[in-house]
């Protein structure tokens, strides 16, 4: 039976790695069904409702019965759609959803495929996630859900060049491409983390910080920014025509960029699995609980941000991403790399 | 200078700080909603919620099928037949209340003589199908010997007021 397991062959490599995408799949999606019920609670609390609290203690089992709800729900798929194509969306938009987690390191060696050059990994899958909203609109058949796809589109290509110059910024001063590299040059106590250290250049990375949040709630089509679904205009966007199981796919996957936003954060800019301090208390918890609360505070962010701010016009969102962070970004940029050049005499 | 300061509060995101310290506020004070299955708003004694023929005492039906409250209901929701019975008093025979055109305006409790029909304080009676909300009498009798208590406190209390 052991030879199964042993990753010296081909066949068990195959066999262990397989279980280790499984199990890192389920924990995903069982801590995003969690986090799903805290955005709504956060949202409730903040306009002081309740929120969800019937399903279970605290309504702690909520997104479970949302799950099921959608599952049992009849799929109508409306006359005069891309059947295909209208099917391959949702699928799409989950699929590379989770793809990107692959090159996320959750712990010291914790990672499913560690990539050199992990962090443009991420920047290519995550922009290959706009297809299914564009795919999913346009198969559609229908003007919300195209006008939605249009706008949608157009702000995630937008709000991905201030995303890749801020990761440019986050790759001059670590010098490498890969996330588990950039997290252990990250290492002893926040006074090291990227956004958070004791040194001049903490004055830029600070606000790449704020601009990759603010730009990762555009990417993401999350409130302020969510255009491509207000639902004042656009009932819901790109996902008028979807119900059931179709919309759960699309949902998922919306959460899970979401949450893979709160991790880059995570990872970038606050030290990812490594604890505030390097020492004794702190260190006793695990380097991925510490990856995990700091994924909870970033997500409790987005959550408040979705409670307090009222929704951008679409000439305002473009004049931000354009006309704003791209400048500011650019700056940054040649700043960080006259640090990196003059100040640490490397590069 | 007004500019410049607008400048440098959108730059540091004053605005949106003064929003979070609000929310955050606002997050923890006490929650404003009712637990609602388990915790309910008081009603008052006029609420006119689903219907009720109600009895007298002795358990004799009050209502005498004098039609008033079919011949004044707007949505003309009631629908009455009478005969005399055995005893020779005059009784319904059949009586119908369309829940689904209900308006709920009080006016049948209103022209009653007898305080027969009343508008009782449930408020949570939905069915699954369209069919249960069409009452008839023994609905009707089920519904004021299940709520007479509350019927009865709530004529009371509201009777100085008529």
């Amino acid at each position: 039976m052991e030879f199964l397991f042993d990753t010296a062959t081909p066949l068990g490599w195959f066999i262990v790695k397989t279980l280790v995408i499984l199990g890192f799949v389920v924990v995903l999606l069982i801590s995003l069904a969690f986090l799903l019920l805290a955005d709504r609670k956060i949202w409730a609390a903040v306009q002081m409702r309740r929120g969800p609290n019937v399903v279970g203690a605290f309504g702690l089992l909520q997104s479970f019965a949302d799950f099921l709800k959608f599952v049992l729900k009849e799929a109508v798929i409306p006359a005069g759609v891309d059947k295909p194509i209208y099917a391959l969306a949702p699928v799409l938009t989950l699929v590379t959803a989770f793809i990107v987690w692959a090159a996320i390191p959750v712990a010291p060696g914790w990672v499913i495929a560690d990539l050199n050059v992990g962090i443009l990994y991420v920047l290519a899958i995550s922009s290959l996630g706009v297809y299914g909203v564009i795919l999913g609109g346009w198969a559609s058949n229908s003007k919300y859900a195209f006008l939605g796809a249009l706008r949608s589109a157009a702000q995630m290509v937008s709000y991905e060049i201030p995303i890749g110059l801020v990761f440019v910024t986050v790759i001059l001063l670590s010098g490498s491409l890969n996330l588990t590299v950039i997290v252990e040059a990250q290492a002893g106590g926040f006074w090291h983390w990227n956004a958070l250290a004791l040194s001049p250049i903490t004055l830029v990375m600070f606000p790449m910080m704020v601009i990759f949040f603010i730009a990762a709630l555009a990417e993401t089509n999350r409130p302020p920014f969510d255009l491509p679904e207000a639902e004042a205009e656009l009932v819901a966007g790109y996902q008028v025509e979807y119900s059931s199981t179709f919309y759960l796919l699309f949902m998922i996957g919306e959460y899970l960029n979401i949450v893979l936003m709160c991790a880059m954060i995570a990872i970038l800019f606050l030290g990812g699995w490594h604890a505030p301090f390097d020492f004794a208390p702190f260190t006793w918890i695990p380097p991925v609980l510490w990856l995990a609360i700091k994924i909870g505070f970033a997500f409790f962010m987005f959550a408040m941000v979705k409670a307090l701010v009222p929704r951008y016009r679409y000439d305002q969102l473009m004049r931000l991403g354009w006309k704003v962070f791209l400048p500011l970004c650019l700056g940054a940029v040649v700043l960080v790399a006259a640090w990196v050049t003059f100040a640490q005499g490397g590069g | 200078m007004n500019r410049v300061l607008q400048f440098i509060r959108s730059l540091f995101l004053i605005e949106f700080i003064k929003a979070f310290g609000l929310g955050l506020r606002y997050f923890f004070k006490a929650k404003a909603t009712l637990n609602y299955p388990f915790e309910k708003g008081p009603l008052s004694p006029r609420f006119r919620g689903e219907h009720a023929l109600r009895r007298y005492p002795n358990g004799e039906e009050r209502c005498i099928a004098c039609k008033l409250c079919e011949a004044v209901c707007p949505a003309q929701a009631i629908t009455i037949e009478a005969e005399p019975r055995d005893d020779g008093s005059r009784r319904t025979t059949r009586y119908d209340i369309d829940m689904t055109k209900c308006i709920f305006c009080g006016l049948c409790e209103e022209a009653c003589p007898v305080d027969a029909i009343v508008e009782g304080p449930n408020f949570e009676y939905a069915t699954e199908t369209r069919e249960e909300l069409f009452y008839d009498k023994q609905k009707l009798l089920d519904n004021g010997d299940r709520w007479e208590r509350e019927i009865a406190k709530n004529l009371e209390l509201d009777a100085p007021y008529r």
